[in-house]
C-alpha cells in the first residue's frame, strides 16, 4: 500500500502566449505551477478545485499528454517526464485515462467495438479468443450488453458512453487510470451508477486512481486521499477524514462551506455559514504574488504578498497535515462554517 | 379571487417530430405564490425546462408544439392569451434566468445595450439617458464592480460568474412578479455559484418577487425553495413543502435521487445506492407508472405499476404512486433512510 506509484516533484506546465508576425513569446499560462504530490499504489487520490485551477492539466501531465516545462514525473520508479511518443508507448499499457464528455471522446464514426479494441491492437497484446470475444468481455465488465458490440456511439446515452471510456481505459489492464471529471457530465442517478462501477473494478483489478473533479462531496465520496488545487498550486493535501473534518487551508474552508447541503431544515434554522468569497479566481497569466490565495483570502497579512508558503505539515497542531499557508485555519474557526455529520431524520 | 399568484392547471406539452410524438409535460399541476420560492427538480428529460418555457409561451413561435392546460398568472390567463398579451407580461412580469449566459446574451451587442433594450421596450416613454441610467443602477445592484463601464462590454468580456449577474440584472430590470431561473447556476464553480444563490434570495426579499428554480441539483433546492416539485418522465411525481419533502420524501424515485448523491454534511457510506437503469424516452414512455421498469418496489401490488398510470394525491405533500401510504412510509423508514 505504502509504494508510491506516481511520483512528482516540482511539476510545471506553462501554456505560452505568443504575439505578432513572429511568434515572440510575450507571457505563459502558469497552468500548473510547482506540485509535488505522490500517489500510492492501490489508492484513490482526489484532485479538487475551481476551474482553471490547473487540475486537468495536471491529469494530462500524469498521463503524459501534455510535456511538463519543468519538474519531474515518476512512475514506477522511472523518470518519465522527458520521454519522446515512442518512449512512452510501452507505458500508455500501464495508465489510461477517462475523458469528462462522453460525447467528444468517443469517435463517431467507429464503433464500440473498434473504439475499445484500438488499445488493444496498437499495443499488439494477444487476444487467444479473439479481439471481438476480449471486447465483448470488456463489455459486460462495465455492465453494457455484450452484443452492442457494432453499435455506435450515438445509440447509447450518456451514462453508457461513459462506461465505454471506462472499458477503453481497462482494456489495456493499466494500473494507473487519471479520470478527468469522469462523472460531471452525466444526470445524478447515473452518476451514482458509475461512481459504484469505479469502485468495484478498483477492488477487482487493484486499481490506482487519480481523480480529478470541482464537486467535493463525490471526490470525498470515492477517494482516500485529497489534494485541493487554487491556481496551479496544490493549497492543502490530506487523508480524506483529515482534510474533511479539519480543513487547515482558508481556500479549503471556503470551498466546503460553498457546497450545497440537501437539507432545508439547516438552512432555516440559520446553520448555514458560508465563508462567502468574493471575487473569482485570479488570472494564471499574472497570478498574485506570495500566497495565490491571498487577494480573496479573509486572513490575509503582509508576509502572505511577499514569502510564497510551503506545502508543509505544523508540528504544534495535532490535527495538522500537509498546508500551504502561513496562517491556517484552527478548529473552532473551522467548525463555524459547517456542522458536523448529523443523523439521519 | 383567491387564486394564487401563479397556478399551473393540468398543463401538458406534446411536440410532434418525425419520430412519433414527445409527451414533454403530461398533466402538470402546482402552484406558487408571490414572495415564495419553487424548485422543480429532475433528471434531463424530465420536462422541467418544458414547463417553465410553456409559462414564458416560448413555445408558441414553434409549430409543432401544442400546448393545453391552464396557466394563470395574476389572474390573467395565459395558454389562451393572444400573442401581444403574452410579449406584454415576458421581461416585464415575468423574467426567465438561462443556464448558459454566453448563449442566452447576444454577441454583437452590449451588455449594457441589451439592458437597456428589455427596459425601454416596456416602458416605450423612457428615453436613453433613463434608461442607461436604469441599467447601470441593475447592474450596480447585482454586484458587477465599476458597472458604467462594463456596460460597455461585451458578454465574452465577462467571466463566468460576472455573466451570470449580468443576465440576472437583465432579467429583474422591469421588476418581475415571477422569475423563473433555469439550472442558473450549473455551468458555474460551487464558490461563485454560493454567491448567485445569495443574490438570488436576496433579490427576491427585496423585491417580493415568486421565483422558480428548475435544478438537478438536490443540494441548491435545499438552499432556496419553500416547495418543491420533482418531475420525471413529463410528470409530477411528488410535490410538498421542502423540509418535508427532504425529511419524509415519498416516492421510489425522489428515494432514488437523494441515494445517488454523496452529502457532505453525513458520514462516508461505503456505496451509493442509485437507481437502476436510465430515464426513459419522452417518446416512448414505459406503460402505467414511468418509473416502473426502474423501481425496486414495482409489482408489489399487483401489475397496478405496470398498466395504471399513478395519479398525483391531493393535500400539500402529494405523489403519484401504486404504493400505499402505510407502506411508503415503513420501506423509508426501514429500507431507504438507514442508506441515506
Amino acid at each position: 500500500m505504502s509504494e508510491n506509484l506516481l511520483e512528482v516533484t516540482g511539476l510545471q506546465k506553462h501554456f505560452p502566449i505568443t504575439k505578432g508576425l513572429f511568434k515572440r513569446q510575450v507571457g505563459a499560462v502558469r497552468a500548473v505551477d510547482g506540485i509535488d504530490l505522490n500517489v500510492q499504489a492501490g489508492e484513490t487520490l482526489g484532485l479538487v478545485g475551481e476551474s482553471g485551477c490547473g487540475k486537468s492539466t495536471a491529469g494530462r501531465l500524469f498521463t503524459r499528454i501534455l510535456e511538463p516545462t519543468g519538474g519531474k514525473i515518476v512512475f514506477e520508479g522511472e523518470d518519465i517526464s522527458r520521454k519522446s511518443v515512442t518512449q512512452m508507448r510501452p507505458l500508455r499499457r500501464d495508465v489510461q485515462m477517462i475523458f469528462q464528455d462522453p460525447y467528444s471522446s468517443l469517435n463517431p464514426r467507429h464503433t464500440v467495438g473498434s473504439i475499445i479494441s484500438a488499445p488493444l491492437q496498437i499495443q499488439n497484446i494477444p487476444t487467444p479468443q479473439g479481439l471481438k470475444k476480449a471486447v465483448q468481455e470488456l463489455l459486460e465488465l462495465v455492465g453494457l450488453n455484450p452484443e452492442h458490440y457494432n453499435r455506435y456511439p450515438h445509440e447509447f446515452s450518456g451514462g453508457q458512453r461513459q462506461r465505454i471510456g471506462i472499458a477503453r481505459a481497462l482494456a489495456l489492464r493499466p494500473k494507473l487510470i487519471v479520470a478527468d471529471e469522469p462523472v460531471s457530465a452525466l444526470d445524478v442517478s447515473i452518476q451514482a451508477q458509475v461512481v459504484n462501477l469505479l469502485e468495484d473494478l478498483q477492488s477487482e483489478f487493484d486499481l490506482t486512481y487519480v481523480f480529478i473533479a470541482h464537486d467535493l462531496s463525490v471526490v470525498r465520496h470515492i477517494s482516500d486521499r485529497v489534494a485541493v488545487m487554487y491556481l496551479g498550486k496544490v493549497m492543502e493535501i490530506a487523508h480524506r477524514d483529515d482534510l474533511y473534518k479539519n480543513p487547515r487551508h482558508p481556500y479549503t474552508v471556503a470551498l466546503m462551506s460553498a457546497v450545497p447541503v440537501p437539507d432545508p431544515v439547516r438552512r432555516d434554522r440559520g446553520q448555514r455559514n458560508r465563508v462567502l468569497l468574493t471575487g473569482d479566481v485570479p488570472s494564471p497569466i499574472n497570478p498574485p504574488s506570495g500566497c495565490r490565495f491571498r487577494t480573496r483570502c479573509w486572513k490575509a497579512q503582509d508576509i502572505c504578498a511577499t514569502e510564497e508558503p510551503p506545502l508543509v505539515t505544523r508540528l504544534d497542531d495535532p490535527d495538522s497535515h500537509l498546508t500551504a499557508c502561513h496562517f491556517p485555519v484552527v478548529d473552532d474557526e473551522a467548525v463555524a462554517g459547517r456542522t458536523p455529520a448529523e443523523t439521519p431524520a | 379571487m383567491s387564486r394564487p399568484f401563479l397556478e399551473v392547471k393540468d398543463l401538458t406539452v406534446r411536440f410532434e417530430t418525425d419520430d412519433g410524438i414527445v409527451q414533454a409535460v403530461t398533466e402538470s399541476n402546482f402552484s406558487l405564490e408571490a414572495g415564495k420560492t419553487l424548485g422543480i427538480v429532475g433528471e434531463s428529460g424530465s420536462g422541467k425546462s418544458v414547463t417553465s418555457l410553456a409559462i414564458l409561451g416560448l413555445h408558441r413561435t414553434r409549430s409543432n408544439a401544442k400546448v393545453s392546460g391552464e396557466i394563470w398568472l395574476d389572474d390573467q390567463e395565459l395558454v389562451t392569451a393572444t400573442n401581444d398579451d403574452v410579449r406584454a407580461l415576458r421581461g416585464g412580469k415575468m423574467a426567465m434566468i438561462f443556464q448558459d449566459p454566453l448563449s442566452a446574451m447576444h454577441p454583437y451587442f452590449t451588455v449594457g445595450a441589451q439592458i437597456v433594450e428589455a427596459y425601454r421596450v416596456h416602458h416605450p416613454g423612457v428615453n436613453k439617458k433613463v434608461a442607461r441610467e436604469r441599467a447601470i443602477d441593475m447592474l450596480a445592484r447585482v454586484g458587477i464592480p465599476q458597472p458604467a463601464r462594463r456596460f460597455n462590454d461585451y458578454a465574452h468580456q465577462f467571466s463566468g460568474g460576472m455573466r451570470q449577474r449580468a443576465m440576472i440584472a437583465m432579467a429583474l430590470v422591469n421588476d418581475p412578479k415571477l422569475l423563473i431561473a433555469d439550472e442558473p447556476t450549473t455551468a458555474l464553480d460551487v464558490t461563485v455559484q454560493a454567491q448567485i444563490l445569495d443574490l438570488i434570495r436576496d433579490l427576491q426579499e427585496e423585491f417580493g418577487s415568486a421565483v422558480i428554480m428548475i435544478t438537478h441539483d438536490l443540494g441548491v433546492v435545499a438552499e432556496l425553495a419553500d416547495d418543491v416539485v420533482v418531475m420525471y418522465g413529463g410528470k409530477i411525481i411528488e410535490r410538498g413543502p421542502a423540509v418535508d419533502l427532504f425529511q419524509r420524501p415519498q416516492h421510489p424515485y425522489t428515494w432514488g435521487l437523494l441515494g445517488s448523491m454523496p452529502r457532505l454534511d453525513r458520514d462516508v457510506r461505503d456505496r451509493l445506492t442509485p437507481v437502476k437503469g436510465s430515464p426513459p424516452s419522452l417518446i416512448n414512455l414505459p406503460s402505467g407508472c414511468a418509473f416502473h421498469p426502474r423501481c425496486p418496489y414495482a409489482g408489489r401490488n399487483g401489475d397496478r405499476s405496470f398498466t395504471e398510470t399513478p395519479v398525483l394525491g391531493g393535500g400539500v405533500h402529494a405523489v403519484a404512486c401504486h404504493l400505499p401510504a402505510e407502506e411508503r412510509t415503513r420501506l423509508f423508514q426501514e429500507e431507504v433512510a438507514p442508506n441515506l
